[in-house]
């Protein structure tokens, strides 16, 4: 466990959350001006929000 | 009415093998003093995949350590067939002989051994006996053919039922009629077209319920962890990468090798790029899966550990709550985690049997 490793991955996670917390901010203020859109704005939030996660383990991993 | 009784005969038949306990003759190694230690070796025990269908073990009066379970076959292939229970292996007490080949199974795998078991390790700790061809049954292959035959049933019940209701359907496959409309209407067609859906659709369908009934078992206090092996979900990735890649059309091959549309530079640039994304995007299916299900897994154990390692009223009870609170955010990631691996597959599809547009 070395700590530049370490280091890398806090940076990473930091990343995938500044990510995630854009695209669900994006989101909500879409379903603020469409309502009836919700459906499909939250499908493609989660989408968009795996794809992020899927990265972020990846290099939760590599520690 | 008949085929309610057949599957409940099978639970019950397969719930039988449950009680029978398997008797340890030796001591376990991995019962050290320090509590920490022996949680971490439970949680690396339950997440790798073993030779015997144990849910649990537990000590008896004289230290004795018994398994609940039953034992799977080994297969072996080590210049011929070699077949065995793994209740011969005895947990990795004992070294097993078959003719004059001597096998002993160690951190969950089954190495050559000469007649005391000798394990010889190189200068990095590495392992330097080598290993048959392992082909056995484990635990995962077990759930693998558990969850097909489940699914076998549930769905061919709810054709079934279509074929005596007329539309309508029955029984328990009531459930999973909107999620296959789901998976066609939302998925399929939008990605793949309305001429070419119908190709994939038993494809996309099977890797849906498939990867999300192995993601819920593997939530199940079994212990079984069938999609957080990297080797189950390379097997899933190289199928979507087969599919896509054999059953592409001209378009497809052409927009890798000899972009249309951008100038003659720009084609023998990105040629190389698209290459390699033909190997990447198939690859980011399977860490993303993997890495999902395999952390969820260490975190949720990880949790219950603590629990045990605080041992006072405040510290467990919190600790309770929030494994509780990341095991309800775990069924959600199982059904998400399937739905993106089937989206995205759907979405090569489209890009593999895309019709040629003229706007580009």
């Amino acid at each position: 466990m070395e700590i530049p490793a370490i280091v890398g991955a806090g940076l990473v996670v930091i990343g995938v959350g500044m990510g995630i917390g854009r695209i669900g901010g994006s989101a909500m203020e879409a379903i603020a001006r469409q309502p009836e859109a919700y459906g499909k704005i939250q499908t493609a939030m989660l989408i968009a929000a795996a794809l992020i996660e899927g990265i972020g383990f990846a290099a939760l991993f590599a520690v | 009415m008949k085929k309610k009784q057949f599957i409940s005969a099978i639970f019950f038949v397969l719930s039988g093998f449950f009680v029978q306990a398997s008797d340890e003759a030796l001591k376990d190694e991995e019962t050290s003093g320090d509590l920490k230690s022996e949680i971490k070796a439970y949680i690396r025990h339950h997440l790798q995949d073993t030779h015997d269908f144990s849910v649990g073990s537990y000590t008896t009066e004289e230290g004795k350590k018994k398994h609940i379970g039953f034992s799977l076959p080994v297969i072996l292939w080590d210049d011929g067939l070699v077949v065995f229970s793994s209740g011969k292996l005895k947990h990795g007490k004992a070294v097993h002989r078959v003719g004059s080949k001597y096998y002993k199974l160690y951190h969950g795998k089954i190495y050559q051994t000469n007649a005391e078991g000798l394990i010889s390790y190189d200068a990095d700790k590495h392992v330097t006996n080598s290993k048959p061809l392992d082909l056995s049954m484990t635990k995962s292959v077990m759930t693998m053919l558990f969850t097909s035959a489940l699914m076998f049933f549930l769905f061919r019940g709810l054709a079934q039922s279509y074929k005596r209701n007329g539309s309508i359907a029955s029984g328990v496959g009531r459930f999973f009629e909107p999620i296959v409309l789901y998976i066609r209407d939302d998925i399929a067609i939008p990605n793949i077209g309305k001429k070419h859906y119908k190709k994939y659709m038993s494809y996309l369908l099977t890797i849906f319920f498939f990867i999300w009934f192995l993601n819920i078992l593997g939530l199940s206090p079994l212990g079984i962890n069938v999609t957080g092996n990297i080797a189950v979900t390379f097997g899933l990735a190289l199928l979507t990468f087969l599919i896509t890649n054999l059953t592409a059309n001209k378009n497809y091959w052409a927009h890798i090798f000899w972009m249309p549309g951008v100038p003659v530079i720009m084609k023998i640039v990105l040629a190389p790029i698209e290459l390699l994304g033909v190997i990447i995007k198939p690859f980011s299916l399977l860490i993303r899966l993997y890495a999902n299900i395999q952390a969820g897994h260490i975190v949720l154990m990880s949790l219950i550990g603590l629990m045990f390692i605080f041992n006072n009223w405040l510290g467990s009870s919190l600790s309770f709550v929030l494994a509780f609170a990341i095991s309800i955010i775990e069924v959600l990631v199982a059904l998400l985690q399937a739905y993106i691996f089937t989206m995205l597959s759907a979405l090569y599809f489209g890009f593999a049997v895309e019709e040629h547009e003229e706007a580009h």
